[in-house]
């Protein structure tokens, strides 16, 4: 367990070791809420409620996806295409450790540095400006917590996935881009799943999507009560362990398909 | 466990796919490609015993690299049987590979943004290094590399020598019983690769490490290594010590007449028609050297010095280079 904490603390280095894309980070964070913010009031436009959700509701669920985003994304599938197709995937099959275990410590690592130092000065900067509402109920920030941490498992399980099938393809940057698109917009980033005509909504539901951004943030807004945070909670929780299975028989193909390139 | 290392018909085969010619070529390759069978790693069977240290040389793409990601547990094989430090590297990876270093000179295994003792210490905790070990053993490694006053930087402003050293220090810091080189020295100044090779002579002599190294620079393993073994369309061409491949190849000398005028082929060979000597030409206009068994060194010369004009004479002991040049052009079955 050492070697994976010790692995989140190099992120962490490695993400310091840059200042510039640290302060250009929270402005980019500062932007995207804002620019969302408008729109939506734009939408808004003087009617109290669409959906079942308030102008505040829905800025604060903005700026919460956002906030999670910071959390569960992170770039490991393009990291481990990267290093398949320059061949350095061979110096870590070298560690005695998991590969795909490490590229998810890294990912971890990555994820609570943009939580805290990047994603919370923003929210907070953007606290200032816009109407936000923060719940002051305990429980729902710990529902919260629980439902960001499976949000992450989710999304970097599909990421382990999409970078697993460079071992195969060889180069799948269009496959990368594709997934990057079709996650943040059927996770509820861009557009509450609850504003997707019904059948959208239907089909929406046999896939792991909607666990990683609609929940959390349906959550943090209160929009979920009851026993639909429950509901929520127990999809995610199934899903981060369905996608545990084609994992490891992609790995295990995916070892013996290994050819290091290069060298 | 006297071997290191038992590899015993090993082969690999990669496929390798080509693409059609034109545009109809193009789509047709969409749906059904064509491709060779390529066998990297023919058939190959060696060990090596605990505290050896063997040169593994051949061209490039002979099939060391590929052999020695086998060895290391990167690749499988296609068939085969490979036991390293009595283990099956690909089967039991995780506990096989903390009994092995590996430096591949083309690659770097440190984190490129930050400093290098953050790697040190990120790899003493994969390795679960104890504080005492760490200190003992990797204090002298650093001194006798000389990278104590690079160990706060970050590893993507050190030169390469500096780096590669570091390379070095990082694949000894759980001190393996067997330690793989892919051209360690590929790139370095004279400084530097002489530094490592004493390095590796004495870690070799101190804790009798085994070492397999590939190189393409023959000086590494005249410096380094008692066996050879050589690696040609991936089978083994040659495989025993570097003195009797010395023997058997590098009998005789080589004398470079410089002439003061253009002299033919044809007149060479016939004043020495019965020694059965080698001419060829040499680089410089109007040089020719003569491949000369020990025993004909001075008639050969009384014979040329009495018939021409001489403006120089140079007798070079045959370079190991020169050797191993000759087997890959010519075969080894004539030795």
């Amino acid at each position: 367990m050492d070697k994976y904490i010790e692995m989140i603390r190099i992120r962490f280095l490695m993400m310091l070791a840059y200042r510039t894309n640290y302060y250009t980070g929270i402005l980019i964070y500062c932007i995207n809420i804002g620019a969302y913010y408008f729109l939506w009031s734009a939408i808004y436009s003087g009617k109290s409620s669409i959906q079942g959700m308030s102008i505040e509701q829905m800025t604060t669920y903005v700026a919460v996806s956002w906030m999670a985003r910071a959390f569960y994304f992170n770039n490991i599938d393009r990291e481990i295409a990267m290093e398949i197709k320059e061949g350095k995937v061979a110096t870590e099959l070298i560690r005695p450790y998991s590969y795909l275990g490490m590229k998810t410590m890294q990912g971890l690592g990555e994820g609570i540095f943009r939580l805290f130092f990047l994603s919370l000065p923003g929210v907070i900067i953007t606290a200032f400006l816009f109407p936000l509402h923060f719940s002051t109920n305990i429980n729902t920030w710990a529902y919260f917590a629980l439902s960001i941490t499976l949000s992450f498992i989710i999304n970097s399980e599909l990421n382990l996935l999409a970078g697993m099938v460079t071992f195969f393809t060889l180069n799948n940057e269009g496959l990368l881009r594709a997934k990057r698109f079709v996650i943040d917009l059927f996770s509820g980033l861009i557009l509450p799943i609850s504003f997707y005509p019904s059948w959208a909504q239907e089909v929406m539901k046999y896939f792991p999507f909607q666990g990683i951004s609609y929940i959390p943030s349906m959550i943090f807004t209160e929009s979920f009560q009851g026993q639909a945070v429950i509901d929520g909670l127990l999809f995610q929780l199934i899903w981060s362990v369905i996608l545990l299975i084609p994992i490891q028989l992609l790995w295990k193909a995916a070892k013996k398909q290994l050819v290091v390139q290069g060298g | 466990m006297d071997y290191a290392i038992e590899v015993e018909k090993l082969r690999k085969e990669f496929k390798s796919y080509s693409s059609r010619s034109g545009l109809m070529g193009a789509f047709r390759d969409l749906f059904t490609r064509n491709y060779k069978i390529i066998r990297a790693v023919d058939d190959i069977s060696f060990t090596v015993k605990q505290g050896e240290m063997v040169g593994y040389i051949g061209e490039n793409g002979a099939g060391k690299s590929t052999t020695i990601k086998m060895l290391t547990g990167i690749l499988t094989p296609t068939s085969g049987k490979v036991v390293v430090n009595g283990m099956n590297p690909h089967k039991e990876r995780e506990a096989f590979v903390r009994t092995i270093g590996v430096v591949f000179g083309q690659r770097s295994q440190l984190w490129w943004d930050i400093a290098v003792q953050e790697s040190f210490r990120l790899l003493k905790k994969v390795y679960r290094v104890s504080d005492r070990d760490y200190k003992e053993h990797m204090e002298h490694v650093i001194e006798t590399l000389d990278i104590g006053p690079l160990l706060d930087k970050p590893v993507r402003k050190l030169s390469l020598g500096q780096r590669m050293r570091c390379e070095l220090a990082a694949a000894l810091i759980h001190n393996p019983p067997l330690l793989f080189l892919d051209e360690p020295t590929i790139g370095l100044d004279v400084l530097v690769k002489l530094k490592i090779r004493q390095f590796l002579k004495e870690i070799n002599e101190k804790y009798k490490t085994t070492i397999l190294l590939t190189t393409h620079d023959i000086s590494d393993i005249e410096a380094l290594c008692e066996r050879v073994i050589m690696l040609d369309e991936g089978k083994i061409i040659y495989d025993g010590s570097l003195q009797r491949l010395k023997e058997n190849w590098g009998e005789g000398k080589q004398i470079q007449f410089t002439f003061a005028k253009e002299v033919v082929d044809e007149e060479l060979r016939v004043l020495t028609n019965d020694l059965k000597i080698d001419w060829r030409k040499g680089e410089q206009a109007n040089s020719w050297i003569a491949h000369v068994p020990p025993v004909y060194v001075s008639d050969v010369i009384s014979r040329v010095v009495a018939r021409y004009d001489i403006q120089d004479i140079n007798i070079h002991e045959i370079s190991t280079e020169e050797i191993i040049r000759n087997i890959y052009e010519e075969g080894v079955a004539h030795g």
